[in-house]
Protein backbone atom coordinates (compact mmCIF):
# COMPACT_ATOMS: atom_id res chain seq x y z
CA UNK A 1 0.00 0.00 0.00
CA UNK A 2 2.77 2.46 0.51
CA UNK A 3 4.08 1.66 -2.96
CA UNK A 4 0.79 3.68 -4.14
CA UNK A 5 0.94 6.37 -1.65
CA UNK A 6 4.44 6.99 -2.44
CA UNK A 7 3.89 7.15 -6.28
CA UNK A 8 0.90 9.14 -6.07
CA UNK A 9 3.25 11.68 -4.07
CA UNK A 10 5.80 11.77 -6.51
CA UNK A 11 3.25 12.31 -8.97
CA UNK A 12 1.37 14.78 -7.22
CA UNK A 13 4.90 17.22 -7.30
CA UNK A 14 5.82 15.87 -10.64
CA UNK A 15 2.47 17.32 -11.80
CA UNK A 16 2.28 20.21 -9.56
CA UNK A 17 5.71 21.39 -11.22
CA UNK A 18 4.59 20.99 -14.70
CA UNK A 19 4.19 24.84 -16.17
CA UNK A 20 0.98 23.85 -17.63
CA UNK A 21 -1.17 23.59 -14.23
CA UNK A 22 0.16 27.33 -14.27
CA UNK A 23 -0.22 28.34 -17.09
CA UNK A 24 -4.23 26.69 -17.20
CA UNK A 25 -4.38 28.29 -13.46
CA UNK A 26 -3.47 31.97 -14.54
CA UNK A 27 -5.87 31.43 -17.97
CA UNK A 28 -8.13 30.63 -14.95
CA UNK A 29 -7.67 33.75 -13.40
CA UNK A 30 -8.09 35.50 -16.98
CA UNK A 31 -11.42 34.26 -17.87
CA UNK A 32 -12.32 34.84 -14.20
CA UNK A 33 -11.72 38.43 -14.80
CA UNK A 34 -13.63 38.50 -17.62
CA UNK A 35 -16.49 36.38 -16.15
CA UNK A 36 -16.57 39.33 -13.61
CA UNK A 37 -16.45 42.15 -15.73
CA UNK A 38 -19.62 40.56 -17.58
CA UNK A 39 -21.52 39.54 -14.52
CA UNK A 40 -21.09 43.71 -13.32
CA UNK A 41 -22.03 44.71 -16.66
CA UNK A 42 -25.05 42.23 -16.57
CA UNK A 43 -25.87 43.66 -13.25
CA UNK A 44 -25.57 47.68 -14.18
CA UNK A 45 -27.78 46.99 -17.08
CA UNK A 46 -30.25 45.54 -15.47
CA UNK A 47 -30.52 48.03 -13.20
CA UNK A 48 -31.95 50.79 -15.52
CA UNK A 49 -34.71 48.08 -16.35
CA UNK A 50 -37.33 47.29 -14.66
CA UNK A 51 -37.87 43.70 -14.58
CA UNK A 52 -38.71 40.82 -12.81
CA UNK A 53 -36.68 39.50 -10.01
CA UNK A 54 -37.63 36.24 -11.12
CA UNK A 55 -36.51 36.71 -14.64
CA UNK A 56 -33.46 38.94 -13.58
CA UNK A 57 -32.12 35.84 -10.90
CA UNK A 58 -32.81 33.26 -14.11
CA UNK A 59 -30.59 34.99 -16.28
CA UNK A 60 -27.82 35.81 -13.54
CA UNK A 61 -27.91 31.99 -12.69
CA UNK A 62 -27.48 31.25 -16.34
CA UNK A 63 -24.49 33.32 -16.41
CA UNK A 64 -22.53 31.77 -13.70
CA UNK A 65 -23.47 28.64 -15.75
CA UNK A 66 -21.29 29.96 -18.32
CA UNK A 67 -18.36 30.43 -15.91
CA UNK A 68 -18.46 26.93 -14.34
CA UNK A 69 -18.85 25.45 -18.15
CA UNK A 70 -15.65 27.13 -18.48
CA UNK A 71 -13.72 25.95 -15.46
CA UNK A 72 -14.94 22.34 -17.04
CA UNK A 73 -13.65 22.71 -20.09
CA UNK A 74 -10.52 24.31 -18.76
CA UNK A 75 -9.73 21.30 -16.13
CA UNK A 76 -10.64 18.48 -19.19
CA UNK A 77 -7.90 20.14 -21.13
CA UNK A 78 -5.82 20.03 -18.01
CA UNK A 79 -6.31 16.60 -17.07
CA UNK A 80 -5.54 15.40 -20.75
CA UNK A 81 -2.31 17.73 -21.03
CA UNK A 82 -0.86 16.81 -17.65
CA UNK A 83 -1.12 13.17 -18.06
CA UNK A 84 -0.51 12.80 -21.28
CA UNK A 85 3.03 12.12 -20.71
CA UNK A 86 3.17 9.87 -17.86
CA UNK A 87 2.79 6.57 -19.33
CA UNK A 88 3.63 6.50 -22.56
CA UNK A 89 6.93 8.88 -21.73
CA UNK A 90 8.06 7.07 -19.16
CA UNK A 91 7.73 3.93 -20.94
CA UNK A 92 9.86 5.53 -24.22
CA UNK A 93 12.52 7.13 -21.93
CA UNK A 94 13.10 4.02 -19.52
CA UNK A 95 12.17 5.87 -16.66
CA UNK A 96 10.11 3.66 -15.69
CA UNK A 97 12.49 0.41 -15.66
CA UNK A 98 13.55 1.32 -12.03
CA UNK A 99 10.47 1.72 -10.75
CA UNK A 100 8.42 -1.34 -12.27
CA UNK A 101 11.29 -3.25 -10.83
CA UNK A 102 10.49 -2.31 -7.32
CA UNK A 103 8.33 -4.52 -5.28
CA UNK A 104 5.46 -2.66 -6.38
CA UNK A 105 2.79 -4.74 -8.93
CA UNK A 106 2.24 -2.21 -11.64
CA UNK A 107 -1.39 -1.59 -11.35
CA UNK A 108 0.14 0.04 -7.74
CA UNK A 109 2.31 2.07 -10.37
CA UNK A 110 -0.80 3.12 -12.40
CA UNK A 111 -3.20 3.31 -9.58
CA UNK A 112 -0.69 5.64 -7.87
CA UNK A 113 -0.22 7.67 -10.75
CA UNK A 114 -3.68 8.02 -11.55
CA UNK A 115 -4.25 9.14 -7.40
CA UNK A 116 -1.54 11.79 -7.91
CA UNK A 117 -3.12 13.89 -10.70
CA UNK A 118 -6.71 13.32 -9.46
CA UNK A 119 -5.67 15.24 -6.25
CA UNK A 120 -3.74 17.64 -8.61
CA UNK A 121 -7.06 18.00 -10.92
CA UNK A 122 -9.44 17.96 -8.09
CA UNK A 123 -7.79 20.74 -6.17
CA UNK A 124 -7.68 22.56 -9.46
CA UNK A 125 -11.45 22.39 -10.01
CA UNK A 126 -12.21 23.37 -6.29
CA UNK A 127 -9.96 26.66 -6.81
CA UNK A 128 -11.38 27.77 -10.34
CA UNK A 129 -15.22 26.45 -8.53
CA UNK A 130 -15.03 28.39 -5.55
CA UNK A 131 -13.52 31.67 -7.01
CA UNK A 132 -16.02 31.65 -10.25
CA UNK A 133 -18.89 30.89 -7.27
CA UNK A 134 -17.73 33.82 -4.92
CA UNK A 135 -17.64 36.07 -8.03
CA UNK A 136 -20.82 35.14 -8.97
CA UNK A 137 -22.86 35.72 -5.49
CA UNK A 138 -20.64 39.16 -5.24
CA UNK A 139 -21.68 40.50 -8.21
CA UNK A 140 -25.64 39.39 -8.29
CA UNK A 141 -26.30 37.58 -5.32
CA UNK A 142 -27.13 33.98 -6.88
CA UNK A 143 -26.01 30.83 -5.65
CA UNK A 144 -25.39 27.31 -7.43
CA UNK A 145 -27.68 24.71 -5.61
CA UNK A 146 -25.48 21.88 -4.99
CA UNK A 147 -21.92 22.79 -5.63
CA UNK A 148 -20.50 19.87 -4.19
CA UNK A 149 -22.63 17.68 -5.97
CA UNK A 150 -21.57 19.26 -9.40
CA UNK A 151 -17.87 19.59 -8.19
CA UNK A 152 -18.01 15.21 -7.27
CA UNK A 153 -19.41 15.34 -10.92
CA UNK A 154 -16.60 17.29 -12.70
CA UNK A 155 -14.02 15.71 -10.88
CA UNK A 156 -15.41 12.47 -11.99
CA UNK A 157 -15.30 13.71 -15.69
CA UNK A 158 -11.96 14.52 -15.24
CA UNK A 159 -11.37 11.00 -13.53
CA UNK A 160 -12.71 9.44 -16.73
CA UNK A 161 -10.71 11.25 -19.10
CA UNK A 162 -7.51 10.55 -17.54
CA UNK A 163 -8.44 7.12 -17.35
CA UNK A 164 -8.45 6.87 -20.88
CA UNK A 165 -5.13 9.22 -20.95
CA UNK A 166 -3.60 6.19 -19.22
CA UNK A 167 -5.18 3.64 -21.58
CA UNK A 168 -4.04 5.06 -24.42
CA UNK A 169 -0.54 5.83 -23.12
CA UNK A 170 -0.09 2.21 -22.35
CA UNK A 171 -0.55 1.53 -25.96
CA UNK A 172 0.52 4.18 -27.83
CA UNK A 173 3.37 6.85 -28.31
CA UNK A 174 2.27 10.33 -26.39
CA UNK A 175 1.99 12.48 -29.16
CA UNK A 176 -0.59 9.72 -30.73
CA UNK A 177 -2.60 9.32 -27.08
CA UNK A 178 -2.81 12.77 -26.98
CA UNK A 179 -4.25 13.21 -30.22
CA UNK A 180 -6.56 10.50 -29.57
CA UNK A 181 -7.41 11.23 -25.84
CA UNK A 182 -8.68 15.45 -27.24
CA UNK A 183 -10.44 13.19 -30.33
CA UNK A 184 -12.50 11.79 -28.42
CA UNK A 185 -12.91 14.34 -26.02
CA UNK A 186 -14.27 16.23 -29.03
CA UNK A 187 -16.76 13.66 -29.53
CA UNK A 188 -18.00 13.91 -25.98
CA UNK A 189 -18.61 17.45 -26.52
CA UNK A 190 -20.60 16.73 -29.75
CA UNK A 191 -22.83 14.38 -28.33
CA UNK A 192 -23.44 16.27 -25.29
CA UNK A 193 -24.59 19.60 -28.20
CA UNK A 194 -26.66 16.99 -30.63
CA UNK A 195 -28.49 15.36 -27.22
CA UNK A 196 -29.36 19.12 -26.23
CA UNK A 197 -30.51 19.86 -29.95
CA UNK A 198 -32.25 16.45 -29.89
CA UNK A 199 -34.78 17.65 -27.18
CA UNK A 200 -36.31 20.02 -30.05
CA UNK A 201 -35.62 17.96 -33.23
CA UNK A 202 -37.69 15.60 -34.03
CA UNK A 203 -35.12 13.71 -35.93
CA UNK A 204 -34.85 10.15 -34.34
CA UNK A 205 -31.38 10.05 -36.22
CA UNK A 206 -29.76 13.38 -34.17
CA UNK A 207 -31.41 11.36 -30.77
CA UNK A 208 -30.02 8.40 -31.80
CA UNK A 209 -26.33 9.66 -32.65
CA UNK A 210 -26.12 11.98 -29.83
CA UNK A 211 -26.87 9.04 -27.41
CA UNK A 212 -24.33 6.80 -29.30
CA UNK A 213 -21.63 9.85 -28.70
CA UNK A 214 -22.49 10.20 -25.22
CA UNK A 215 -21.64 6.22 -24.93
CA UNK A 216 -18.53 5.61 -26.88
CA UNK A 217 -16.94 8.80 -24.34
CA UNK A 218 -19.84 9.79 -21.72
CA UNK A 219 -17.70 12.60 -20.23
CA UNK A 220 -20.08 15.47 -21.47
CA UNK A 221 -22.90 14.32 -19.95
CA UNK A 222 -21.49 14.40 -16.49
CA UNK A 223 -21.66 17.73 -17.19
CA UNK A 224 -24.66 18.26 -17.96
CA UNK A 225 -25.92 16.38 -14.70
CA UNK A 226 -23.49 18.52 -12.59
CA UNK A 227 -25.14 21.43 -14.31
CA UNK A 228 -28.50 20.31 -13.72
CA UNK A 229 -27.54 19.94 -9.61
CA UNK A 230 -26.29 23.03 -9.68
CA UNK A 231 -28.29 25.25 -11.13
CA UNK A 232 -31.45 26.92 -9.13
CA UNK A 233 -34.93 25.42 -9.79
CA UNK A 234 -35.64 28.37 -11.81
CA UNK A 235 -33.02 28.55 -14.17
CA UNK A 236 -33.35 26.44 -16.48
CA UNK A 237 -34.35 28.66 -18.82
CA UNK A 238 -31.70 29.24 -21.14
CA UNK A 239 -32.77 26.22 -23.30
CA UNK A 240 -30.54 26.02 -26.27
CA UNK A 241 -27.25 25.69 -24.18
CA UNK A 242 -24.88 23.18 -22.51
CA UNK A 243 -26.55 24.51 -19.51
CA UNK A 244 -30.14 23.64 -20.05
CA UNK A 245 -31.97 20.94 -18.78
CA UNK A 246 -33.64 19.79 -22.33
CA UNK A 247 -32.26 16.50 -21.69
CA UNK A 248 -30.94 15.93 -18.09
CA UNK A 249 -28.63 12.48 -18.04
CA UNK A 250 -30.81 10.53 -15.75
CA UNK A 251 -29.13 8.41 -12.66
CA UNK A 252 -28.75 5.49 -15.04
CA UNK A 253 -26.45 7.19 -17.92
CA UNK A 254 -23.71 8.73 -13.75
CA UNK A 255 -24.28 4.69 -13.48
CA UNK A 256 -23.36 4.05 -17.25
CA UNK A 257 -20.23 6.60 -16.69
CA UNK A 258 -19.11 4.63 -13.39
CA UNK A 259 -19.07 1.39 -15.52
CA UNK A 260 -17.41 3.06 -18.11
CA UNK A 261 -14.42 4.55 -15.92
CA UNK A 262 -13.87 1.26 -14.16
CA UNK A 263 -13.95 -0.20 -17.21
CA UNK A 264 -11.25 1.87 -19.01
CA UNK A 265 -9.15 2.15 -16.27
CA UNK A 266 -9.50 -1.85 -15.87
CA UNK A 267 -8.19 -2.60 -19.05
CA UNK A 268 -5.40 -0.12 -18.74
CA UNK A 269 -4.04 -2.15 -15.73
CA UNK A 270 -4.55 -5.01 -16.88
CA UNK A 271 -2.67 -4.60 -20.38
CA UNK A 272 0.47 -2.00 -18.58
CA UNK A 273 0.11 -5.02 -16.40
CA UNK A 274 1.24 -7.56 -18.99
CA UNK A 275 3.03 -5.86 -21.54
CA UNK A 276 7.12 -5.50 -22.47
CA UNK A 277 8.56 -2.44 -20.95
CA UNK B 1 20.99 -28.46 -3.73
CA UNK B 2 17.80 -26.14 -3.24
CA UNK B 3 16.52 -23.74 -6.09
CA UNK B 4 17.24 -21.18 -3.67
CA UNK B 5 21.12 -22.32 -3.82
CA UNK B 6 20.89 -20.05 -6.98
CA UNK B 7 19.89 -16.47 -7.67
CA UNK B 8 19.75 -16.88 -11.15
CA UNK B 9 18.16 -20.55 -12.79
CA UNK B 10 16.51 -19.98 -16.12
CA UNK B 11 15.29 -22.73 -17.88
CA UNK B 12 15.45 -22.08 -22.02
CA UNK B 13 14.12 -18.47 -21.55
CA UNK B 14 13.04 -17.45 -25.19
CA UNK B 15 12.10 -13.78 -26.22
CA UNK B 16 10.81 -12.82 -29.75
CA UNK B 17 9.60 -9.11 -31.19
CA UNK B 18 7.63 -8.97 -34.01
CA UNK B 19 9.79 -10.41 -36.72
CA UNK B 20 12.76 -11.22 -35.05
CA UNK B 21 14.04 -13.50 -32.32
CA UNK B 22 15.80 -10.92 -29.15
CA UNK B 23 16.92 -13.76 -26.99
CA UNK B 24 16.78 -17.06 -28.42
CA UNK B 25 17.53 -20.03 -25.44
CA UNK B 26 18.93 -18.56 -21.82
CA UNK B 27 19.81 -21.30 -19.94
CA UNK B 28 22.08 -20.13 -16.90
CA UNK B 29 22.50 -20.86 -13.70
CA UNK B 30 24.19 -18.16 -11.39
CA UNK B 31 25.38 -19.38 -7.89
CA UNK B 32 24.58 -17.34 -4.93
CA UNK B 33 27.58 -14.59 -4.31
CA UNK B 34 29.33 -14.56 -7.50
CA UNK B 35 30.18 -12.20 -9.98
CA UNK B 36 28.59 -12.70 -13.46
CA UNK B 37 29.49 -11.10 -16.50
CA UNK B 38 27.37 -10.75 -19.64
CA UNK B 39 29.53 -10.45 -22.84
CA UNK B 40 28.56 -9.73 -26.34
CA UNK B 41 27.64 -7.50 -29.38
CA UNK B 42 25.49 -4.77 -29.51
CA UNK B 43 21.81 -6.21 -30.19
CA UNK B 44 23.34 -9.18 -28.57
CA UNK B 45 19.97 -10.03 -26.53
CA UNK B 46 21.80 -9.08 -23.12
CA UNK B 47 19.65 -5.96 -21.99
CA UNK B 48 16.35 -8.31 -23.12
CA UNK B 49 17.71 -11.08 -21.03
CA UNK B 50 18.26 -9.11 -18.02
CA UNK B 51 14.72 -7.82 -18.29
CA UNK B 52 12.94 -10.93 -18.76
CA UNK B 53 14.70 -12.06 -15.69
CA UNK B 54 13.51 -8.90 -14.01
CA UNK B 55 10.40 -9.44 -15.22
CA UNK B 56 10.04 -5.88 -17.04
CA UNK B 57 9.98 -8.25 -20.83
CA UNK B 58 7.56 -11.19 -21.10
CA UNK B 59 9.42 -14.39 -22.08
CA UNK B 60 7.91 -15.86 -25.27
CA UNK B 61 8.62 -19.44 -24.06
CA UNK B 62 11.01 -20.72 -21.10
CA UNK B 63 11.04 -20.43 -17.60
CA UNK B 64 13.33 -18.99 -14.47
CA UNK B 65 13.31 -18.73 -10.73
CA UNK B 66 15.38 -15.02 -9.67
CA UNK B 67 16.50 -15.90 -5.60
CA UNK B 68 14.18 -19.22 -5.55
CA UNK B 69 11.28 -17.28 -6.73
CA UNK B 70 9.22 -16.90 -9.87
CA UNK B 71 9.59 -14.56 -12.50
CA UNK B 72 6.66 -11.68 -11.86
CA UNK B 73 7.32 -12.66 -8.18
CA UNK B 74 6.56 -9.05 -6.75
CA UNK B 75 7.52 -9.24 -3.19
CA UNK B 76 10.99 -10.79 -4.21
CA UNK B 77 12.26 -7.41 -5.67
CA UNK B 78 12.58 -6.29 -1.89
CA UNK B 79 15.66 -8.01 -2.02
CA UNK B 80 16.35 -6.92 -5.65
CA UNK B 81 18.39 -3.81 -7.09
CA UNK B 82 18.41 -2.67 -10.71
CA UNK B 83 20.83 -0.38 -12.85
CA UNK B 84 19.13 0.41 -15.95
CA UNK B 85 20.93 0.74 -19.69
CA UNK B 86 19.88 4.20 -19.54
CA UNK B 87 19.18 5.53 -16.22
CA UNK B 88 16.67 8.00 -15.68
CA UNK B 89 14.56 9.61 -13.54
CA UNK B 90 12.43 13.21 -12.63
CA UNK B 91 15.41 15.46 -13.01
CA UNK B 92 13.21 17.76 -10.35
CA UNK B 93 14.76 15.31 -7.74
CA UNK B 94 17.49 16.16 -5.35
CA UNK B 95 20.13 13.32 -5.56
CA UNK B 96 19.49 12.65 -1.56
CA UNK B 97 15.65 12.77 -2.55
CA UNK B 98 16.03 10.35 -5.90
CA UNK B 99 17.90 7.86 -3.48
CA UNK B 100 15.83 8.01 -0.81
CA UNK B 101 11.93 8.00 -2.93
CA UNK B 102 13.98 4.60 -4.28
CA UNK B 103 14.80 3.22 -0.60
CA UNK B 104 11.05 3.67 0.13
CA UNK B 105 9.51 2.33 -2.91
CA UNK B 106 12.40 -0.74 -1.82
CA UNK B 107 10.49 -1.05 1.04
CA UNK B 108 12.89 0.51 3.45
CA UNK B 109 11.41 2.56 6.39
CA UNK B 110 12.43 6.27 7.13
CA UNK B 111 14.59 5.86 9.77
CA UNK B 112 16.77 3.15 7.53
CA UNK B 113 17.12 5.40 5.07
CA UNK B 114 18.33 8.69 6.98
CA UNK B 115 21.79 6.91 7.67
CA UNK B 116 22.04 4.82 4.69
CA UNK B 117 21.17 7.14 1.83
CA UNK B 118 24.44 9.57 2.81
CA UNK B 119 26.71 6.65 3.00
CA UNK B 120 25.55 5.64 -0.82
CA UNK B 121 25.93 8.75 -1.77
CA UNK B 122 29.52 9.13 -0.64
CA UNK B 123 30.09 5.70 -1.80
CA UNK B 124 29.66 6.83 -5.51
CA UNK B 125 31.40 9.80 -4.80
CA UNK B 126 28.62 12.77 -4.67
CA UNK B 127 28.36 13.74 -1.50
CA UNK B 128 29.08 16.87 -2.73
CA UNK B 129 26.07 16.98 -4.97
CA UNK B 130 23.31 15.64 -3.24
CA UNK B 131 21.44 18.35 -2.86
CA UNK B 132 21.57 19.43 -5.99
CA UNK B 133 18.93 18.75 -8.68
CA UNK B 134 19.51 15.95 -11.28
CA UNK B 135 18.39 18.04 -14.14
CA UNK B 136 22.17 19.23 -13.72
CA UNK B 137 23.99 16.30 -13.82
CA UNK B 138 26.15 15.03 -16.08
CA UNK B 139 25.94 11.41 -17.69
CA UNK B 140 28.05 9.93 -15.58
CA UNK B 141 26.99 11.82 -12.12
CA UNK B 142 23.58 10.27 -13.50
CA UNK B 143 24.76 6.82 -13.96
CA UNK B 144 26.61 6.92 -10.49
CA UNK B 145 23.02 8.11 -8.95
CA UNK B 146 21.38 5.00 -10.59
CA UNK B 147 24.05 2.56 -9.47
CA UNK B 148 23.58 4.30 -5.96
CA UNK B 149 19.91 3.34 -6.32
CA UNK B 150 20.27 0.21 -7.12
CA UNK B 151 22.17 -1.32 -3.85
CA UNK B 152 20.44 1.28 -1.33
CA UNK B 153 18.03 -1.59 0.34
CA UNK B 154 21.48 -3.70 0.44
CA UNK B 155 19.75 -6.06 -2.17
CA UNK B 156 20.69 -9.85 -2.54
CA UNK B 157 20.95 -10.15 -6.15
CA UNK B 158 22.07 -6.91 -8.16
CA UNK B 159 21.68 -6.70 -11.70
CA UNK B 160 23.49 -3.92 -13.62
CA UNK B 161 23.28 -3.05 -17.33
CA UNK B 162 26.69 -1.53 -18.44
CA UNK B 163 27.20 -0.20 -14.99
CA UNK B 164 30.13 2.01 -16.29
CA UNK B 165 28.81 3.29 -19.78
CA UNK B 166 29.76 6.70 -19.48
CA UNK B 167 31.53 7.00 -16.57
CA UNK B 168 35.55 8.64 -16.09
CA UNK B 169 38.44 6.56 -14.95
CA UNK B 170 38.19 7.17 -11.52
CA UNK B 171 34.13 6.26 -11.78
CA UNK B 172 35.54 3.21 -13.20
CA UNK B 173 37.17 2.37 -10.50
CA UNK B 174 34.03 3.00 -8.23
CA UNK B 175 32.54 0.79 -9.93
CA UNK B 176 34.51 -2.12 -9.30
CA UNK B 177 34.90 -1.03 -5.21
CA UNK B 178 31.29 -0.77 -5.33
CA UNK B 179 31.28 -4.40 -6.79
CA UNK B 180 34.37 -5.49 -4.52
CA UNK B 181 31.78 -3.93 -1.43
CA UNK B 182 29.06 -5.94 -2.80
CA UNK B 183 30.46 -9.20 -3.28
CA UNK B 184 32.02 -9.15 0.23
CA UNK B 185 28.18 -8.60 1.48
CA UNK B 186 27.73 -11.82 -0.46
CA UNK B 187 25.43 -10.22 -2.75
CA UNK B 188 25.10 -11.99 -6.03
CA UNK B 189 26.08 -9.52 -9.14
CA UNK B 190 25.09 -9.53 -12.97
CA UNK B 191 26.86 -7.08 -15.39
CA UNK B 192 26.32 -6.47 -19.06
CA UNK B 193 29.47 -4.87 -20.02
CA UNK B 194 31.29 -4.53 -23.58
CA UNK B 195 34.64 -3.44 -21.22
CA UNK B 196 36.07 -6.74 -21.26
CA UNK B 197 39.06 -5.60 -19.66
CA UNK B 198 36.49 -4.67 -16.60
CA UNK B 199 34.68 -7.99 -16.88
CA UNK B 200 38.40 -9.68 -16.53
CA UNK B 201 38.88 -7.92 -13.43
CA UNK B 202 35.49 -7.89 -11.78
CA UNK B 203 34.04 -11.40 -12.81
CA UNK B 204 33.96 -14.60 -11.24
CA UNK B 205 32.52 -16.06 -14.11
CA UNK B 206 31.16 -14.51 -17.90
CA UNK B 207 28.83 -15.95 -20.40
CA UNK B 208 29.32 -14.62 -24.36
CA UNK B 209 26.23 -14.27 -25.93
CA UNK B 210 25.72 -13.76 -29.82
CA UNK B 211 22.36 -13.74 -31.63
CA UNK B 212 20.68 -14.12 -28.78
CA UNK B 213 22.64 -17.27 -27.78
CA UNK B 214 24.79 -17.94 -24.93
CA UNK B 215 27.71 -19.68 -26.51
CA UNK B 216 29.89 -20.44 -24.50
CA UNK B 217 30.58 -19.28 -20.47
CA UNK B 218 33.63 -19.23 -18.92
CA UNK B 219 35.10 -18.89 -15.50
CA UNK B 220 37.48 -16.42 -15.00
CA UNK B 221 40.90 -16.70 -12.84
CA UNK B 222 40.30 -20.05 -13.32
CA UNK B 223 41.09 -22.93 -16.29
CA UNK B 224 40.45 -20.94 -19.45
CA UNK B 225 42.99 -18.97 -18.56
CA UNK B 226 45.76 -22.06 -19.31
CA UNK B 227 43.93 -21.58 -22.63
CA UNK B 228 47.37 -20.48 -24.89
CA UNK B 229 46.90 -18.19 -28.12
CA UNK B 230 50.09 -18.88 -30.44
CA UNK B 231 51.75 -16.55 -32.79
CA UNK B 232 54.08 -18.48 -35.37
CA UNK B 233 55.95 -17.12 -38.52
CA UNK B 234 56.15 -19.75 -40.65
CA UNK B 235 56.75 -20.33 -45.02
CA UNK B 236 55.96 -22.57 -47.06
CA UNK B 237 52.58 -23.74 -45.17
CA UNK B 238 50.30 -25.97 -47.32
CA UNK B 239 46.94 -26.85 -47.50
CA UNK B 240 47.24 -30.21 -46.36
CA UNK B 241 49.39 -28.66 -43.71
CA UNK B 242 46.62 -26.19 -43.06
CA UNK B 243 44.08 -28.73 -42.61
CA UNK B 244 46.35 -31.24 -40.44
CA UNK B 245 46.38 -28.82 -37.83
CA UNK B 246 42.55 -29.18 -36.99
CA UNK B 247 43.42 -32.14 -35.12
CA UNK B 248 44.26 -29.78 -32.46
CA UNK B 249 43.11 -26.64 -32.84
CA UNK B 250 39.91 -25.22 -34.69
CA UNK B 251 40.93 -21.89 -34.54
CA UNK B 252 43.90 -21.59 -36.97
CA UNK B 253 44.20 -18.80 -39.54
CA UNK B 254 47.31 -18.06 -41.80
CA UNK B 255 47.58 -14.34 -43.23
CA UNK B 256 51.14 -14.28 -45.23
CA UNK B 257 53.41 -15.72 -42.71
CA UNK B 258 51.69 -15.43 -39.93
CA UNK B 259 49.84 -18.06 -38.50
CA UNK B 260 47.52 -17.89 -35.39
CA UNK B 261 45.77 -20.34 -33.39
CA UNK B 262 44.64 -20.74 -29.75
CA UNK B 263 44.92 -24.12 -27.96
CA UNK B 264 44.13 -25.47 -24.55
CA UNK B 265 47.59 -26.04 -23.67
CA UNK B 266 50.94 -25.43 -24.45
CA UNK B 267 51.83 -29.21 -24.38
CA UNK B 268 50.78 -29.29 -28.34
CA UNK B 269 52.82 -26.32 -29.41
CA UNK B 270 55.67 -28.59 -29.66
CA UNK B 271 53.67 -31.76 -31.68
CA UNK B 272 52.06 -28.48 -34.16
CA UNK B 273 55.54 -27.03 -34.74
CA UNK B 274 56.87 -31.19 -35.31
CA UNK B 275 53.51 -31.56 -37.75
CA UNK B 276 54.34 -28.52 -39.77
CA UNK B 277 58.01 -29.04 -40.00
CA UNK B 278 57.23 -32.71 -41.54
CA UNK B 279 54.86 -30.93 -43.62
CA UNK B 280 57.86 -29.24 -45.00
CA UNK B 281 56.85 -25.70 -43.81
CA UNK B 282 59.86 -23.65 -42.25
CA UNK B 283 59.18 -22.41 -38.69
CA UNK B 284 61.02 -18.79 -37.43
CA UNK B 285 59.63 -17.99 -34.28
CA UNK B 286 56.83 -19.49 -32.07
CA UNK B 287 55.23 -16.90 -29.75
CA UNK B 288 52.78 -18.11 -27.37
CA UNK B 289 50.49 -15.95 -25.14
CA UNK B 290 48.21 -15.86 -22.95
CA UNK B 291 44.76 -15.39 -24.73
CA UNK B 292 43.09 -12.16 -22.97
CA UNK B 293 39.26 -12.13 -22.87
CA UNK B 294 39.25 -10.07 -26.22
CA UNK B 295 40.64 -12.74 -27.74
CA UNK B 296 38.31 -15.44 -26.37
CA UNK B 297 35.60 -12.96 -27.49
CA UNK B 298 36.61 -12.58 -30.76
CA UNK B 299 36.94 -15.93 -31.33
CA UNK B 300 33.85 -16.62 -30.40
CA UNK B 301 31.35 -14.10 -31.29
CA UNK B 302 33.36 -13.69 -34.23
CA UNK B 303 34.79 -10.67 -35.76
CA UNK B 304 31.96 -7.37 -36.15
CA UNK B 305 30.02 -8.30 -39.45
CA UNK B 306 27.75 -5.09 -39.13
CA UNK B 307 24.83 -4.98 -37.44
N1 LIG C 1 11.06 -3.52 -27.53
C1 LIG C 1 11.68 -4.11 -28.59
N2 LIG C 1 11.01 -4.31 -29.74
C2 LIG C 1 11.59 -4.90 -30.79
N3 LIG C 1 12.86 -5.32 -30.80
C3 LIG C 1 13.59 -5.16 -29.69
C4 LIG C 1 13.04 -4.53 -28.52
N4 LIG C 1 14.00 -4.50 -27.57
C5 LIG C 1 15.09 -5.07 -28.11
N5 LIG C 1 14.85 -5.47 -29.39
C6 LIG C 1 15.79 -6.14 -30.28
O1 LIG C 1 16.28 -7.28 -29.62
C7 LIG C 1 17.66 -7.44 -29.88
C8 LIG C 1 18.43 -7.51 -28.60
O2 LIG C 1 18.38 -6.24 -27.97
P1 LIG C 1 19.11 -5.95 -26.59
O3 LIG C 1 18.76 -4.57 -26.17
O4 LIG C 1 18.79 -7.04 -25.64
O5 LIG C 1 20.63 -6.04 -27.01
P2 LIG C 1 21.93 -5.78 -26.14
O6 LIG C 1 22.70 -7.04 -26.18
O7 LIG C 1 21.58 -5.24 -24.81
O8 LIG C 1 22.67 -4.68 -27.02
P3 LIG C 1 23.54 -3.40 -26.55
O9 LIG C 1 24.91 -3.92 -26.29
O10 LIG C 1 23.51 -2.53 -27.75
O11 LIG C 1 22.91 -2.79 -25.36
C9 LIG C 1 18.07 -6.29 -30.79
O12 LIG C 1 18.08 -6.76 -32.11
C10 LIG C 1 16.98 -5.28 -30.62
O13 LIG C 1 16.77 -4.57 -31.81
MG1 LIG D 1 21.91 -3.48 -23.85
Amino acid sequence: MTGIWLMAGVTLREAVRRKILWTALIAGALLLAVFAVAMHLQVVEFQGRAMSPFVRYQVEAGMMMIGLYTCDLLAVVLTILTSIDTIAGEIGSGTIHAIATKPLARWQILVGKFLGFLVMIAGFVAVTFAATIWVAHATTGVLPEHPFRGFALIVFECAIALALTFLFGTWFSTLTSGVLALGLQGVAFMGGWLEQVSGFSQSVHIVTLGVASSLVMPGESLWRRAAYEMQTQLAGSLSFSPFANVSIPSGLAVGYAAAYFAVVLGIAIWHFERRDL
Amino acid sequence: MTTEHFAIDARQLRKEFPGHVAVRDLTLTVPRGEIFGFLGPNGAGKSTSIKMLLGLVRPTAGSATVLGAPLGDVAIRRRIGFLPEDFRFYDWLTATELVRLHGRLAGMSPAQLRTRVPDVIEMVGLSQHRDRPLRGFSKGMLQRIGLAQAVVHEPDLVFLDEPTSGLDPVGRRMVRDVLRAERARGATVLLNSHLLSEIEVTCDRVAFIKDGEMVATRALGGAWQEGVRVVMHARGVSDDAMAGIARWTGSARLEGEELRFGVESEAVVADIVRHLVGAGADVYRVVPERASLEDVFLELVGEDRGL
